[in-house]
């Protein structure tokens, strides 16, 4: 019944992203970006779809049945404040300046705003790098979902296998379009079941003061702070929000966007959707503790999929599993596009090869490389057992650190190509050395200081995004006047 | 820039500051069935949302509205 549910569903998505190919109009900008034309409520979905991943369902869960209640004032509540913002400080300008000069990627902007190929390509191989943890954590949900609501009949690397190729497919027919729109079925899905699963689980268990009664008595300490995260480490991990300012596929969606105006509602509301989101998981993974105590690490990935099965099995199970499943692909989809659409605008048509392929062509170049992506990022999930939370955290702290460059671009006329270079170039150095110093270390800080590596990272490249500009020759005014709108009054 | 808009700035700054509420760091009591943390972080986020719809009213960048020629409007 479970498995015939889940198919149920993926049929759906399938269906949904068939559907939107028949709007498709036969060009790169329709395929990438529905030729600008989303309006604000598919906007909303689409973003906040994309930014809710197996992270806040299956992380959070698995990380509140170590961490306890904090966990929802250490990433959502924070995520809730920055996220917004960045939607309306840096996004908004994102929009208008991609409009103006057509651009469809970030590569695009970078690489004109600075006039330099050779930033552009760093930049391609470093997004490109970064995005891959974020897919892996999308494809080991999807094993482990899938595992978990059949009681271990399926083995994950179906499940991981079956998430890529249905993402794969409804992107490949659908483009951004069929991805919005999954994205907004999808996003509805995952935050009506979260709310429907809490009301059935914490029922089942005599309702939510009685499981919190029991967990003061039985493992208070997730009920505080204390001893879970230190105040060093609860203040610099506040900073991982920042990430989605240099997220490709959310720089993509920003652009879809067919007036300035249809930011205004994504805004207003991100920090309630954020919310009804991450509550579920949070309070989920908590009163996980009383019913599959001893769980160690990475095996609390399963435990938001574990309770579902113990409390709700058979059809709800199946529509539950069906909801993990949704946040999951409402993720990976954008990611798989965007490295689809980075490959051939930033590669195959700039470095010329646009004159001798059709625009098909190029288009099925986009399709190949997430092949190719999507391959490496499976073999990788086959040889991975990482915790979901450590993964994504480590992919955002590099998207983080590279803010520098997306504010220097936009706010700051004297930023220099070399000082976003310096920028780019201290993140990887930087990140690659904490990266193999915090390896297997699942509450891994600076030198044990409490000090998350972005802290340090995104202190290291703003100097030196900084410092390089100042020290280098000023862009020329009327260049850096197509880039920078002049503030309001 | 305008004094209305720094001050909304300035209650988005004050509102990162709230988020780090250690002094309810080692507290277990429960209101309404939940821990204080979770109950302060849960309002904090209603209080966000409040904040940026005064944002989006008050404060939005009108000037960077382009129409489909490309020019800013």
């Amino acid at each position: 019944m479970t498995l015939a549910i889940i198919a149920v569903y993926m049929a759906a998505v399938l269906s949904i992203g068939a559907f939107s190919h028949r709007l498709f109009q036969g060009t790169g900008e329709d395929y990438f970006l529905a030729t600008r034309s989303i309006g604000p409520f598919l906007l909303l979905m689409s973003l906040f779809g994309t930014n809710m991943t197996a992270f806040a369902l299956l992380g959070a869960s698995g990380e509140a049945y170590h961490a306890g209640i904090g966990v929802f004032g250490f990433m959502p509540a924070i995520s809730g404040l920055v996220i917004p913002a960045i939607f309306f400080f840096v996004g908004t300008r994102a929009w208008a300046i991609g409009k103006r000069h057509g651009y469809v990627t970030q590569v695009q902007f970078f690489r004109d705003r600075w006039e330099s190929d050779s930033l552009g390509l760093l930049l391609f191989v470093v997004l490109v790098g970064l995005v891959i943890p974020y897919l892996l954590i999308g494809v080991m949900a999807g094993g482990i979902t899938l595992n978990q609501v059949t009681g271990g009949d399926v083995p994950e690397w179906i499940g991981g296998l079956v998430i890529c190729l249905v993402v794969l497919t409804y992107v490949t027919y659908g483009g951004l379009r069929g991805t919005a729109w999954v994205n907004t079925f999808q996003t509805i899905v995952f935050m009506v079941l979260g709310a429907v699963t809490v009301f059935v689980v914490f029922r089942n268990m005599g309702g939510v003061g009685v499981v919190m009664s029991r967990i003061a008595a039985e493992a208070p300490e997730l009920l505080v702070r204390e001893g879970n995260f230190s105040p060093v480490r609860w203040l610099t991990y506040s900073l991982i929000p920042l990430s989605p300012a240099m997220f490709p596929h959310m720089f993509m969606h920003w652009l879809s966007a067919r007036r300035l105006e249809n930011f205004r509602l994504t805004v207003m509301v991100y920090p309630l959707c954020i919310a009804a989101v991450w509550l579920p998981p949070v309070l989920l993974g908590i009163a996980g503790r009383l019913d599959f105590p001893g769980l160690v690490g990475g095996q609390s990935n399963s435990i938001l999929v574990q309770m579902i099965t113990l409390h709700a099995p058979g059809v709800l199970a199946g529509l539950l599993g069906a909801g993990v499943f949704a946040a999951v692909m409402s993720s990976l989809d954008s990611q798989v596009l965007s490295l689809g659409t980075m490959f051939t605008e930033d590669i195959v048509r700039h470095y010329g090869h646009a004159d001798r392929l059709t625009d098909r062509q190029q288009i099925l170049s986009g399709r190949l490389f997430v092949v190719a992506i999507l391959a490496f990022t499976y073999t990788l999930f086959l040889f991975s057992d990482r915790s979901i939370f450590d993964l994504a955290t480590w992919s955002f702290t590099g998207f983080a650190a590279l803010i520098p460059i997306a504010i220097g671009g936009l706010f700051w006329r004297r930023s220099t190509k070399q000082g976003a270079t310096a920028c780019v170039g201290t993140v990887v150095v930087l990140w690659s050395y904490f990266f193999y110093q915090g390896w297997g270390d699942r509450t891994y800080t600076v030198g044990g200081s409490g000090v998350m590596a972005v802290a340090v990272i995104l202190a290291a490249s703003s100097v030196a995004m900084i410092v390089v500009s100042l020290l280098t020759h000023p862009p020329d005014d009327e260049h850096v006047n197509r880039f920078i709108v002049p503030p309001a009054g | 820039m305008s004094g209305s808009r720094l001050k909304l700035y300035g209650l988005l700054a004050l509102l990162y500051v709230l988020h780090n509420d250690w002094w309810l760091w080692n507290d277990a009591r429960l209101r309404f069935g939940l821990p204080m943390g979770l109950l302060y972080h849960l309002a904090y986020m209603g209080a966000t949302a409040v904040v940026m719809y005064v944002l989006v009213t008050q404060a939005w960048p009108h000037h960077l509205e382009i129409d489909d020629s490309g020019d800013h409007q």
